[in-house]
């Protein structure tokens, strides 16, 4: 144990005497939820949008006029039929279209119930979301005022649809996706070039002529950066809480909890990494390259894996980042607990024992 | 005079593939003496010293350390050696005193005696004030004096240096030495490879490897008597010229 203990305290001092490891170690979380953050302002203001109106009535008119008022649209334009809608889209300056069918007025007044379509461009899902809920708000502002004065109720009928992405996937999921992606890159990358650092610097032989056990070894290399690791974790959630209203739904305990058991998973792999390199510079190429793609691609926070062809979606399933989005999401956003998601922890389990039985069968406690 | 051996080796073999990198030597070492290593590059001895650490599994022939077998009880042996690489080995980014408490740390010793231990440490190599100063601030002479040191923090039976004094200038090499000599008359037995000549004769017997054999074990004076010359760089050419390999 007091061996295990000088080792470990050597290993702390490695990580904070490396002031540029350090500083790239948290400023990339940092950094990834500032620009995410600002990079998703959540009003907009003045978008270009164009009105179809085939029953150019009162209704409409009043409508439109509440549009025209508003500050978050600007009428580009107002057709009188449906057949330029895909012509303006095209051309990509405008984000929405809101298309009145003929007779509004009087199918409002008469059948006591009419509909309104509104069409946004959905190719950016967070912006088209937040158009639409404009336009139906403004919308439902006229119905109220109409409705003031009658018996009978009415009923305006908006219809929705995004064009490009339907599903409108992705943007909204994003602190659950960065902390995914920064988290387990952190932890493969960091903990692969520790031992290879060893390997090359040539004190792993010396350590190797030691008593000291070879598990220790691996084991006590991944404890300081499973607590960088933790304190990322902090930092990427109050960032998220403060900066950016996130709120975190379910047991923030059962959050860290599994947290954790995804960085033992990257941990692992970063010492399996090291345990079969030879030098620092392929154990980064592989775990930055190898690494940071598949899991950009198959995490499921900027692709949605459900588009993806099936045979993606079967490799997706040997990313740990995707169970644990999964699991961060069902958390944070849905406020599930932890019935919800035993089978994803299960699965990371499995893949960390899998990976570290592996990686420490791979140590070599003799150089030839 | 009745010596204990602590190094013994028989018909100790390695090879790599279809090359034989050390080829059945065999060896006695005693009890407190420096046994020099000798050999050109590529003649074998680091793969012999590997062996002899638990670093390397022979291939065949016997060999024990310390009194233990190297194929079962590497896990004795490493308690009981030293072990000084050709490469510098200490940790660049530690402090003098962090880098020697952590190898007392993974040999289990107790606080108190790296304590004490330490401090006597700094003594011997005049370098109290630099204690906290980082290893890899320090110039190469020092940084090996250094290195010796830790490698015999723990009171090893054995020390295994592997070239220790390469890039050195002679007055390092000389203060060097005299640390081996302090640690030899402690009573540690000292296992040295160097292709250095002149550091051939500070050493109580010495080896010749000449493509992994062992070509003359002696002591340097009786080395120089049998083949007739008067230094070691003439009983080094004298053996070496038959080497087949290139020196790597």
């Amino acid at each position: 144990m007091k061996q295990f203990l000088a080792f470990v305290r050597k290993e702390f001092y490695h990580v904070f005497r490396d002031r540029k490891t350090l500083l790239l170690l948290f400023g990339m979380p940092i950094a990834q939820i500032i620009l995410f953050g600002f990079a998703l302002t959540n009003e907009i203001k003045n978008t270009k949008i164009v009105i179809c109106d085939n029953s150019n009535d009162i209704a409409t008119r009043a409508i439109i006029d509440k549009l025209e008022v508003s500050k978050n649209f600007e009428i580009e334009q107002v057709f009188l039929n449906n057949n330029e809608i895909e012509e303006t889209f095209k051309k990509g300056k405008v984000k929405l279209v809101i298309v009145f069918p003929p007779n509004f007025n009087h199918s409002l007044n008469h059948e006591n119930k009419a509909q309104v379509q509104i069409i946004a461009d959905a190719s950016d899902p967070n912006t088209a979301n937040t158009l639409t809920m404009y336009a139906t708000s403004i919308i439902g502002d006229y119905h109220k005022e109409l409705m003031a004065g009658r018996k009978i109720p009415l009923q305006i009928e908006t219809e929705m649809r995004m064009i490009y992405n339907p599903e409108l996937k992705g943007a909204t999921n994003f602190v659950p996706g960065v902390m995914a992606l920064v988290l387990f890159l952190v932890s493969v990358l960091m903990t692969s070039v520790s031992i290879v650092r060893e390997k090359e610097s040539g004190t792993m032989e010396v350590l190797l002529v030691s008593p000291f056990n070879a598990v220790l070894v691996v084991i006590s290399k991944a404890i300081p950066y499973f607590f960088l690791s933790i304190i990322n974790l902090i930092v990427i959630l109050v960032l998220s809480v403060t900066l950016l209203d996130m709120t975190i739904k379910g047991s923030v305990i059962l959050l860290f909890l599994e947290s954790a058991l995804l960085i033992i998973t990257a941990l692992s792999l970063g010492l399996l990494i090291s345990n079969s390199t030879a030098s620092q510079q392929t154990a980064m190429i592989i775990s930055l390259m190898g690494m940071l793609l598949p899991t950009v691609l198959f995490t499921g926070f900027m692709f949605p894996l459900e588009n993806m062809p099936l045979v993606l979606q079967v490799i997706s399933n040997i990313i740990p980042a995707k169970w644990y989005y999964i699991i961060v999401k069902s958390i944070m956003i849905k406020g599930l607990g932890f019935s919800a998601i035993w089978k994803e922890t299960l699965i990371l389990m499995g893949m960390t024992l899998f990976l570290l039985i592996v990686s420490i069968k791979k140590f070599k406690v003799r150089l030839s | 005079m009745k010596q204990n051996i602590v190094i013994s080796t028989k018909n100790l073999t390695k090879r790599f593939g279809s090359f034989t990198a050390v080829d059945e030597i065999s060896f006695d070492v005693f009890e407190g003496e420096i046994f020099g290593f000798l050999g050109a590059n590529g003649a074998g001895k680091t793969t012999a010293m590997r062996m002899l650490c638990g670093l390397s599994l022979p291939t065949s022939g016997n060999a024990s350390v310390a009194g233990f077998d190297v194929y079962r009880k590497t896990e004795k042996i490493k308690r009981n050696i030293g072990y000084m690489s050709q490469k510098f080995s200490l940790y660049e980014d530690l402090t003098i005193l962090e880098n020697v408490k952590f190898f007392g740390g993974i040999y289990g010793m107790t606080k108190a005696s790296i304590k004490t231990k330490s401090e006597e440490l700094l003594v011997q190599l005049g370098l109290e004030k630099e204690a906290t100063k980082l290893v890899g601030s320090l110039p190469l002479g020092w940084k090996q004096k250094l290195a010796f040191s830790v490698a015999i923090f723990h009171d090893p039976k054995i020390v295994f240096l592997d070239e220790p004094t390469g890039g050195v200038d002679p007055v390092t090499r000389r203060q060097f030495w005299d640390l081996i000599y302090d640690a030899s008359e402690k009573g540690i037995t000292v296992f040295v490879t160097t292709h250095y000549m002149d550091e051939a004769e500070y050493c109580n017997r010495i080896s010749m490897m000449v493509d992994g054999k062992i070509a003359a074990l002696d002591s340097p004076k009786q080395l120089k008597k049998t083949y007739e010359v008067n230094t070691m760089d003439d009983v080094f050419y004298h053996l070496a010229r038959g080497a087949e390999r290139t020196s790597d």
